[in-house]
């Protein structure tokens, strides 16, 4: 670790401090749950939210994505990947719990 | 010790069954033999087995899938027979078979024909078209056919040893659950599908990443052919598809070997979700098998109407809109599986969507023929055929997209006729032109004429008897997969149906009466330049073959059309000197190994064989692991080996 | 035949440029790949909410996940990733003993994560909790277990590329690979906070 640090690389500061948000990202969630601060619902959307800002935490500063011209195939392909999981997904429990309501199956 | 496995698998218990299996066995057998006979196993194993040059897995995929059509089609022709006669009567084939026949056909037809066929096309042409020297990935394109054939070859084992699947190519579930189906046939299926899968995944990843990046200066995105555009919108199809087809048959597989609970019928089972994943990817495999296809005709529409493809940019959008459309309307396979209204309506909408951009493409194809200079050479024969019988299929397609329609149609062989309609001009089609077009390209001469002429009509003529009744059955309510009825007005149609399908057996036969023509009069029918067919892209400025490396020198590339704008400009030989030296892959036999270990790991999970399954498996993550340490794949064609490579070909680079 | 000794420099030059090239296009070519097993996930993930109701009178998500025992786990793995970042640094600052440290570090936190997994399984088992039980079981087990067989893999890859680093030092393809393998640990990272935040903790209420 300590040479490491004499290296005086600037990236050691980059996956210090992802790994310090992510924490706090992480602590925050189970918290909310084994404390049972808030309703169900709310409480869903809160862990929902952090979890994709954590998400892209790691994608920053572990994966080094960002808007610069190095990254751009990349990024463009992980967005256009999440367009396609939010249809599968969503497309999925969307059919299957209109399926389940109607079928009783 | 040898699972399940036992004397019982071979097929002793029906002549039928037997007949099949022997016959497939004796043309094994022959064509091992004639190997032998000749001695050239040696040569085989270090030309083209342990090959990494694009343009050979190209032509080994094609001959896997022309062997395949003959398997498939064969198929074809005894269900055609079998309805025929089974009027009141069993007919000659006992319902089991006939249900085998169908899942085989199927499967064989999409996964083991079309898949190979379009995997060829583009590994042949793609590289030369973007003016580079190979794939990205030169050995995983190896190993992606590898494996597909190892998912061939565990189909057609299936013959000889065990049972197919009796649950259509489709294997919906609960009937392909273990309490319905519990013999091999189905695990056939899976393993087939899982192997084979992964060297498409592949496949796609690697033209991915070749379009992308190996493009010649030059050579926008929007400079590039419409063949290369469509690889490349296929490969994104591939890519993001074949996963949920992994996922689908890997958890069919944990229903059927653990015991899990996602697909049966109780213990919170779901059975409408198996419907539900395989569409996912069942509706982007379909434009997969059909947007190649649409690729060669726009080249040979503009090749042979001697004038620039019309709406160059409008057919780019239409693919790309294609492309994204085909993740949204995978629910109309299931419109009658019990969703509500809200739902049926989305993807019904969708579903009528997707046909516009289709429609746009024929529109461009004609506009592109209209005051054209038109040469009737083969691969506009087979697009001719194409674009007379497609549109019936397209319009019956629309038909199909509203619900309450398909509510009647689901199931009937309306919906058999539409989707042949569809497949056959729309894609089978489109690969026997690409594959009469770019023959020469790959062999250095061109196919025979006369009897390529014939076969078009023979498929064309056949391809309207076998299917146009089928639209009228489906209107009379006759439903798909029946192996007999008591119907008495269905026969007359079926009868129809069947002679079509002898007149596509009479194509067939004239295809391989060409090929064996075509290389008795190989001298006659050389091509000396390079350029048989006047094109008017990159890959017709090589030699017919070409170099392995293709281009001595990168091309730098100024528009569209690139061959076109250079002959119109009067910019020639820039590609062939001053040669130097380049870097090419070597050949390898991972590809093969791991193809080979794959085959033997599926079909000891088959039959339970978990010693074999658990010894190849580590065999395969060896080589693996040994062919991805290796740094050294590669060697130097130095400046003086090409320039002898050019001069052999006739071409002399300019001093 | 190539005059490759009285041209080698000349040669050397290409190669390089070559594989300057080819390690491009490897790194984007296996992010495609874990764009694909991103969908794979994905479809488990809709399969797991589809059937999370479907317990077949068995165990139900409330009273099966000790949230403790999930926050150990992701804590292992959260570390596992620094780690490796930190190993990836020691290559950029070409110090092959600490890339084989920091490497040796993340394997033996990503095992205990395994470990974990493994005995949690077990117990679930053992309490009558098994995949066959229910739909619902066989969805949350094949969805996590995918995750921890991705987890095992990369296990094995440490191994593989740290005996390269020994053997070869920490040339370009090795340092390629194992920029390779960064991808896919922090890409496996990221699925398990999906994995806590749409099965153990929803499952907790």
């Amino acid at each position: 670790m300590r040479s490491l640090i004499d290296t005086g690389d600037p990236l050691l500061r980059v996956y210090l401090t992802g790994f310090v948000l992510a924490l706090v990202l992480t602590i925050i969630p189970v918290g909310l749950v084994t404390l049972n601060l808030l309703p169900e619902t709310t409480a869903l959307a809160v862990i929902a939210v952090l979890a994709v800002v954590q998400m892209g935490v790691h994608l920053h500063y572990f994966l080094h994505l960002d808007f610069s011209a190095s990254e751009r195939n990349n990024l463009l392909t992980l967005a256009f990947t999440a367009v396609i999981m939010v249809i599968m997904a969503g497309g999925t429990v969307w059919i299957l719990y209109n399926l389940h309501y109607r079928m009783m199956a | 010790m040898l699972g399940k496995l036992t004397m019982d698998a071979l097929p002793l218990y029906s002549p039928v069954a037997l007949s099949g299996a022997l016959m497939e066995v004796i043309v094994g057998v022959a064509v091992l033999g004639f190997i032998t006979w000749y001695g050239k196993w040696r040569y085989l194993w270090s030309e083209w087995l342990t090959s990494v040059d694009h343009k050979k897995i190209g032509i080994m995929y094609i001959v896997l899938a022309m062997v395949m059509l003959l398997r498939g089609f064969f198929d074809a022709i005894m269900m055609r027979t079998q309805q025929a006669i089974a009027y009141n009567s069993p007919g000659y084939l006992p319902s089991d078979h006939f249900n085998q026949v169908f899942t085989a056909h199927g499967t064989i037809m999409i996964f083991f024909v079309a898949m190979p066929f379009l995997t060829g096309l583009i590994n042949i042409v793609v590289p030369q078209q973007i003016g580079t020297r190979d794939v990205s990935f030169p050995f995983l394109n190896s190993l992606s056919l590898a494996l597909t054939a190892a998912g061939a070859a565990l189909v057609l084992a299936s013959l000889v040893v065990g049972k197919f699947s009796t649950a259509g190519w489709s294997a919906i579930a609960p009937y392909s659950e273990l309490k319905y189906t519990p013999g091999v046939g189905v695990d056939y299926w899976i393993w087939a599908i899982l192997i084979s899968g992964v060297g498409t995944t592949t496949t796609g990843i690697n033209f991915l990443v070749t379009i992308l990046k190996r493009r010649a200066p030059g050579m926008t995105l929007m400079r590039m052919p419409l063949f290369t555009w469509t690889a490349l919108v296929t490969s994104v199809l591939v890519v993001f598809s074949f996963p949920a087809l992994t996922v689908t048959a890997a958890l069919l597989a944990l229903d059927r070997y653990v015991g899990m609970h996602f697909f049966t019928n109780g213990h919170g089972g779901d059975m409408m979700n198996y419907a539900n994943l395989f569409w996912i990817w069942g509706h982007p495999e379909v434009y997969i098998v059909v947007l190649p296809s649409f690729g060669v005709f726009s080249e040979v529409v503009a090749t042979f109407s001697s004038k620039r493809v019309f709406g160059y940019h409008s057919l780019v959008y239409a693919t790309a809109v294609i492309g994204i459309l085909s993740f949204t309307v995978w629910l109309h396979h299931f419109f009658t599986m019990g969703e509500g209204p809200a739902v049926n309506i989305f993807f019904g909408i969708a579903t009528m969507l997707i046909g516009i951009p289709t429609g746009v493409k024929i529109y461009d194809w004609l506009m592109t023929m209209y005051r054209g200079r038109v040469r009737l050479e083969q691969p506009m024969y087979w697009t001719l055929g194409f674009m007379v019988t497609f549109v019936i299929g397209g319009m019956s397609g629309i038909l199909l997209a509203i619900a309450p329609v398909d509510y009647m149609m689901h199931n009937s062989v309306f919906l058999v006729a539409h989707f042949h309609n569809m497949l056959i001009p729309g894609a089978l089609f489109g690969y026997f032109a690409g594959y009469t077009y770019w023959f020469p390209k790959a062999f250095g001469f061109k196919l025979e004429h006369k009897w390529g002429k014939r076969a078009v009509w023979a498929w064309v003529v056949g391809f309207l008897l076998a299917f146009m009744p089928l639209y009228v059955l489906g209107f009379e309510g006759m439903p798909r997969r029946m192996a007999h009825y008591a119907t008495p007005g269905w026969q007359p149609w079926l009868i129809v149906a069947e002679v079509g399908a002898v007149v596509i057996a009479v194509g067939i036969a004239f295809q391989v009466i060409q090929l064996i023509v075509s290389i008795r009069d190989r001298e006659a029918l050389k091509v000396t330049n390079g350029d048989p067919w006047d094109g008017r892209t990159l890959e017709w400025a090589t030699a017919c073959p070409p170099a392995h490396y293709n281009f001595a020198v990168i091309p730098e590339v100024h528009d569209i059309d690139e061959l076109a704008w250079r002959k119109q400009h009067g910019v020639v030989e820039s590609t062939l000197a001053p040669a130097e030296a380049i870097v090419m892959p070597d050949n390898t036999s991972a590809g093969m190994i791991i193809g080979g270990l794959s085959f033997v790991l599926g079909f000891a999970m088959v039959w339970h064989i978990w010693w074999l399954a658990a010894l190849t498996g580590l065999g395969i993550l060896a080589a693996l692991v040994a062919r991805s340490s290796d740094d050294h794949g590669e060697h130097i064609v130095g400046a003086d080996a090409e320039r002898t490579i050019e001069g052999e070909f006739g071409m002399e680079a300019a001093e | 035949m190539a005059h490759a000794t009285a041209t080698t420099e000349q040669y050397a030059e290409l190669l390089q440029e070559e594989q300057k090239h080819q390690l491009d296009e490897r790194a984007f070519g296996f992010w495609l790949y874990l764009m694909s097993d991103a969908l794979i996930f994905s479809l488990l993930f809709a399969t797991y909410a589809v059937m999370v109701g479907r317990t077949a009178g068995g165990p139900q998500a409330h009273g099966l996940f000790d949230l403790r025992y999930t926050f150990g786990e992701t804590m292992l793995l959260l570390f596992s990733s620094t780690t490796f970042g930190l190993a990836g640094l020691s290559i950029r600052a070409k110090n092959k003993g600490a890339v084989l440290f920091w490497l040796a570090v993340t394997f033996l936190l990503g095992a205990g994560f395994v470990g974990m997994e493994i005995n949690e399984f077990h117990g679930m088992v053992v309490a009558g909790a098994a995949p066959e039980r229910s739909g619902f079981l066989s969805a949350f087990f094949t969805l996590v277990a995918t995750h921890g067989l991705h987890v095992t893999c990369g296990l094995v890859w440490i191994v593989v590329l740290g005996a390269e680093v020994l053997r070869k030092g920490l040339t370009a393809p090795v340092a390629s690979r194992i920029h390779r393998l960064g991808l896919f640990w922090h890409f496996l990272d990221i699925i398990w906070i999906a994995i806590f935040s749409v099965v153990y903790l929803p499952g907790s209420f």
